[in-house]
């Protein structure tokens, strides 16, 4: 994750959005890097900044929000503050998103082959006959039987499932250096979702592009994450690589968290549940924004913890359960 | 209710009490009728026919007395059909209802009535099912004195302490929905339905729309309230470690059919249909390890021209020509366990259809 600098890095985002009711932190600090061909997990439950620190990347927070402070920078090219024009230029191009819901992305009175063949024009000059030879062919990719037809079609003439893939193949169109999927698979049926998760990790791996996973589910990044990120009131608590995070928790929110889900408890007993319920942003306390739901909070904690990095891993937590910071692993 | 009447006809095992709720080859089909349009055209000719889709075909399931019953299924399955027939929501076009070991429709009226008020549900979806503009003491306490359990006079009072039974704060009774988080909320409809004293509660994906945090929070209420309370429970959700954890027996429905049956862990251990086996093969798992997801092919298909047969057979990798023609029906495959499937050996004991 070292040699020529990484893809997508992302150095203490601040996404602030100026309503009425007071100043929403909705992303306070964030920072992360992506090296080409990751995925990472980015966890964390609703109004944790998950799906704002994706918007933010993608240059889509509209107003009353506004990124208030740090950079963002796709290989070594910064994005904040760049213009409309240059940032349409990169988005659906070097950037792509998939969102929940699959009429984010889907005009519902467009035919899918002009949806698709337009996201190629936009960007390139090339015939209206080659651009639809690559929209079939990325519809292939996505495992979507008779293509042809299906180019001939509305979406109200597709399933869920159906839409959420065409949805990705237009996000893969244009070959992205870095897809963020928000949720994308967390309104499918189990069956569904399995085909998703396989055809993303099958794109991701051949096209070589980075992806970021925002969702709540512990479950789905475990099997295909690299590294995992966790989120809570606008700030990340936790990252390090998938496996360390899963088996060796450091901050008491991520270990409440993977306690709360149903096979890590006995059948039949009380699940360990994390008390009380996510602050609202607009009045978050002062110092750690866990300490009023945390087990372990102590005197220190209404100071807000710094970041402790250290050999890949890093924890905001003044008595973490692992001992990240001082004696990494070798 | 006078307990369990002598005249029941016997069932499989005699022995156990006449189960709380049974739903006796329960159907609803849902016809959408030709409109003008369609009869204009076929007075020429066209042929237009009325759609008629089979939500629920012919399913039998029995919930004993306390017992926690997971009804699992992908959306279209007809999960959720099944539970509104179970609390009588929707009336079914075919099959019985028994409550008790009663026929619900050979009651009596008041008696029937009576019967009605010990089912209630817990809907999915804390924002859709709560009336905006009702405060949460009416919400709670309208049912109660409806059904006179209650003069007007005590509501306030009684509501605070069905808020308190389900961890809200009395207090914030004068409120309104809006004002409340979604695990509020949720919790808002389970005190609605416990309001009326019930003793069968359908819970159709109750925690489906809840953070993980949250949902561990509401499905360690719904336990202590079992225990409590001595409450039983048709839980349907979509989530199968929710269902694992917390069910004792599991039905798996797929369009409209129930294709496997038995005890969680028998069941979860051992799955005996291909279908339970692709489900299975899809959950997730927090075990930190990289691995392929390998799909079950293809979608469900839709429910207004189901494939003949097996409904499954286009799907499974094992499917053989009978499964394309005839259509399987749930054979007793352990004790306590059937399953749908040709390809499933019979328990020696015989088939039940």
């Amino acid at each position: 994750m070292s040699a020529p600098g990484p893809l997508l890095e992302v150095a203490g985002l601040r996404t602030h959005f100026f309503t009425r009711s007071g100043v929403v932190k909705a992303v306070d600090d964030v920072s992360f890097a992506l090296a080409r061909g990751e995925v990472l997990g980015l966890v964390g439950e609703s109004g944790s900044g998950k799906s704002i620190t994706g918007y933010s990347i993608m240059g889509l927070v509209d107003p009353p929000g506004r990124i208030v402070a740090g950079s963002i920078r796709l290989s070594g090219r910064e994005l904040v503050g760049l213009g409309h024009e240059e940032m349409r230029r990169l988005r659906g191009n070097r950037m792509a998103m998939v969102f929940q819901d699959p009429m984010m992305t889907l005009n519902p009175v467009m035919r899918i082959d002009r949806q698709m063949t337009e996201t190629i024009r936009a960007h390139e000059r090339v015939s209206a006959a080659a651009a639809r030879a690559r929209a079939r062919a990325a519809l292939v990719a996505v495992g979507i039987p008779s293509p042809d037809e299906r180019l001939a079609s509305y979406p109200h003439q597709f399933s869920g499932g159906m839409r959420q893939r065409v949805a990705i193949a237009i996000a893969l169109l244009n070959r992205p250096d870095v897809v963020i999927a928000d949720e994308p698979t967390t309104a499918l049926d189990v069956t569904i979702q399995g085909q998703i998760l396989h055809e993303m990790q099958k794109l991701t791996r051949d096209a070589g592009a980075a992806l970021i996973w925002i969702t709540h589910d512990l479950s789905v990044v475990a099997g295909l994450a690299d590294r995992i990120a966790v989120m809570y009131a606008g700030r990340i608590v936790e990252h390090g690589r998938c496996a360390d995070v899963l088996s060796q928790p450091a901050h008491p929110y991520t270990r409440g968290l993977l306690d709360s889900v149903p096979s890590r408890n006995p059948r039949g007993a009380r699940l360990r549940q994390i008390p009380g319920m996510t602050p609202s942003l607009a009045a978050l306390p002062e110092g750690c924004a866990f300490r009023e739901r945390c087990p372990r909070a102590g005197p220190a904690c209404a100071q807000a913890p710094a970041m402790q990095e250290s050999g890949g891993r890093g924890v905001r937590c003044h008595d973490p359960l692992a001992a990240v910071a001082a004696t990494a692993g070798p | 209710m006078s307990a369990a009447s002598a005249g029941v006809a016997p069932r499989a095992d005699p022995a156990r009490a006449a189960p709380l709720v049974e739903l006796r080859s329960i159907s609803r089909r849902f016809v959408k009728p030709v409109d003008v349009a369609g009869r204009i055209a076929n007075a020429f000719g066209a042929g237009v026919r009325e759609e008629v889709v089979h939500a629920v075909d012919r399913v039998s399931i029995a919930v004993q007395p306390g017992e926690v019953v997971g009804l699992v299924g992908e959306s279209g399955c007809g999960k959720s059909t099944l539970g509104r027939l179970a609390v009588g929501l929707l009336a079914p076009t075919g099959g019985e209802r028994m409550w008790r070991g009663e026929a619900l429709d050979a009651m009596p009226r008041e008696r029937r009535r009576a019967a009605q008020l010990r089912m209630q549900m817990i809907f999915q979806d804390p924002y859709a099912s709560l009336n905006p503009r009702m405060r949460v003491v009416d919400i709670v306490g309208e049912a109660p004195v409806v059904h006179g359990m209650i003069t007007p006079r005590q509501k306030v009072e009684y509501v605070g302490l069905q808020l308190n039974r389900v961890g809200l704060d009395p207090t914030l009774m004068r409120r309104f929905p809006h004002q409340f988080s979604g695990g509020q909320r949720a919790r808002i409809g389970i005190a609605r339905a416990l309001a009326v004293k019930p003793e069968f509660l359908v819970c159709d994906e109750s925690v489906a729309a809840l953070d993980v945090s949250i949902q561990a929070q509401v499905l360690n209420l719904f336990m202590d309230l079992r225990a409590a309370l001595d409450l039983t429970y048709l839980f349907i959700s979509h989530d199968l470690g929710v269902v694992r954890h917390i069910s004792d027996r599991v039905v798996i429905m797929y369009l409209g059919r129930v294709v496997e049956s038995g005890p969680t862990e028998a069941l979860f251990g051992d799955p005996a249909h291909p279908y339970t086996r692709a489900l299975l093969a899809g959950v997730g798992s927090v075990e930190p390890r990289k691995r392929s997801f390998a799909p079950v092919r293809g979608e469900i298909p839709s429910p207004l021209a189901p494939p003949p047969g097996c409904h499954f057979h286009p799907r499974c990798p094992h499917a053989v020509a009978r499964c394309r023609e005839e259509a399987p029906v749930l054979t007793e495959i352990a004790p306590g366990r059937a399953a749908a499937c040709w390809l499933v050996e019979p328990s020696p004991g015989g088939r039940r259809s």
